[in-house]
């Protein structure tokens, strides 16, 4: 094509400068400095922000928050699996239909799906009404971890169970013939062939559950109420009540550098470095 | 025999799973009691409710307004930057690319914060401005990452013979060029579009007086509680996406019909 037309793409290369880059840059030096940052000659550099951050109770939250990611995902995991599964192998004249019918949720507004989930938890909820109705008490269902286990599932399922259909339903069905044909069981074919060759799928599917997981406060407020902080809401928190940008920033790099991280030690077991939910996006 | 049953139940039980708050919403909103367990009868006093508020009716304009305006802007910059980045060096192409993917995968809440940063670092108020260029700046990479396969896929010949046969650069470009990546740049828009509308974090960070968009008032209402108007609004609003779905699937059955989109979902 036009070398000429490499020039259209100058305006977004100054765009992403200021817009992507220099926005990270701006969260990196806050994180390293003191607050007295509104004069350029007084800037005073600082690791304090990162020490606090090691502070027993910042360390609970974080792990708290990684704890209930992790627990999400595998739900997400063990729900998603069979979904997928079932799903690849619905004849092809239905299987568009029951996709889109999975996926006809993910297109409500993500508020409104978790706002629902308060609707049901409720104290004067649907379930509590129902208990009440049989006579039995109320049961406190809203406001604590299991209520934001659930709305981390409803909201984020689709994500795992996307990318494991696309891999299954890549891979090449005369594989799964060769084993049953080489006389291996349904188990030993799914174990030996279908699971290991989903694997790219798996893998994609769990850090789209696990990034957003980990770092949503949505659900935490409105499900988990005011009680306990986790990442997500300590971060809102520090920059829209206290104002304290200087440690907000510390925890929102400490929070990248998790998921960094996380996604680096998944990726390496991604033997083929191709993510089945690659053409997801 | 037995165990296509068992997937058919679990299937059942994953869609109730799925489809149950969504009736609870819809029903509820046709529900004339205050207190959610009871049902006192059918009446539509939710939805009166909710044309006479009038934080409702800013936010509906702010959150339509800013999905249009930032989804056009987007996909107009997106393409042409994908164009360009087409023909840029391996080198600083990947490099460009690479940032590009940056706020695809930073989490919404480190986009949003590092947005707001900027503007109140460099004095600008937050309001309409900041969160249209927001929405912007996160729904470009979409666009580019939904134009560039097709740019990948398109034959280099094409532009060639039109130059040979007397076309200019730009002239090729609009008849050549853009007609073959229109899927992609219709599916950029769409997806930009659909992000914008759904926005929470972003806007949540880098909106402010008085600017507010759906996600956050559905937000700020859900945080003092459970609310009737919220259902109707709930309602409402899964119809138009109902009706939009609807839409995009009628065009792109048509589409398919003559060429395979590779459209997202």
């Amino acid at each position: 094509m036009n070398k000429k037309q490499k020039f259209f793409a100058y305006p977004y290369v100054v765009w992403m400068f200021i817009f992507i880059v220099l926005p990270i840059v701006l969260v990196f030096l806050y994180s390293i400095t003191t607050k007295e940052v509104n004069n350029i000659k007084t800037i005073n550099f600082t690791l304090n922000n990162y020490k606090l951050f090691f502070d027993p109770l910042y360390i609970g939250v974080t792990i708290r928050s990684i704890n209930l990611a992790l627990v999400s995902t595998i739900f997400c995991l063990v729900l998603g699996y069979p979904i997928a599964f079932i799903i690849s192998k619905i004849n092809i004249k239905h299987r568009n239909t029951v996709l889109l019918l999975f996926i006809l949720p993910m297109w409500m507004n993500m508020l409104l799906r978790t706002y629902a989930w308060m609707t049901i938890l409720g104290n004067n909820g649907i379930i509590n009404n129902f208990l009440n109705m049989l006579g039995f008490p109320s049961l406190r269902l809203l406001y604590n971890n299991s209520a934001i286990i659930i709305g981390m599932v409803y909201n984020f399922l689709p994500f795992m169970v996307l990318p494991i259909y696309t891999a299954l339903s890549k891979m090449d069905q005369h594989l799964v013939e060769a084993s049953h044909d080489l006389g291996a069981d349904n188990r030993t074919t799914f174990l030996r062939v279908i699971l290991p060759l989903s694997l790219p799928g798996v893998i994609s599917g769990i850090i789209m559950v696990f990034m957003p997981a980990v770092s949503s406060f949505v659900i935490p407020r409105l499900l988990g109420g005011n009680r306990s902080l986790y990442i997500g809401t300590l971060i809102e928190n520090l920059f829209l009540v206290t104002g304290d940008w200087n440690f907000g920033s510390a925890v929102a790099i400490m929070m990248m550098l998790i998921i960094l991280v996380s996604m680096s030690i998944l990726n390496r077991f991604d033997v083929d470095k191709e993510g089945g939910g690659s053409n997801l996006w | 025999m037995v165990k296509r049953n068992l997937h058919k139940i679990y299937m059942g039980l994953i869609f109730v799973f799925l489809y149950a708050p969504i009736l609870v919403l819809v029903t509820y909103s046709f529900n004339d009691s205050t207190s959610r367990g009871n049902w006192g009868g059918f009446t539509l006093k939710w939805y009166i409710d909710l044309f006479n508020d009038r934080d409702i009716k800013t936010a509906l304009y702010y959150t339509v307004i800013v999905a249009v305006l930032a989804a056009t802007i987007a996909t107009f910059i997106g393409t042409i930057s994908a164009i360009g980045l087409y023909n840029f060096n391996k080198t600083p192409k990947s490099i460009m690319v690479n940032i590009n993917y940056l706020p695809v995968v930073n989490p919404d809440i480190v986009t949003g914060l590092s947005l707001m940063i900027l503007y109140l670092s460099t004095n600008m108020r937050l309001g309409f401005l900041s969160m249209l260029l927001s929405h912007i700046t996160f729904d470009i990479p979409f666009v580019i990452l939904a134009v560039m396969p097709k740019l990948k896929s398109l034959n280099k010949h094409l532009t060639e013979a039109a130059l040979d046969l007397g076309a200019t650069p730009l002239y090729a470009l609009r008849k050549v060029v853009i007609p073959e990546i229109m899927p992609g740049i219709i599916t950029g828009f769409l997806i930009a579009f659909t992000l914008s509308i759904d926005d929470f974090v972003i806007s949540f960070f880098t909106t402010g007086s008085g600017v507010t968009n759906l996600s956050i008032v559905i937000y700020s209402m859900a945080r003092r509680g459970v609310k009737p108007t919220i259902n109707a609004l709930s309602t409402l609003m899964l119809t138009a996406v109902l009706i939009l779905l609807f839409i995009i699937n009628k065009r792109s059955a048509l589409v398919d019909g003559q060429k395979n989109n590779g459209g997202n979902y």
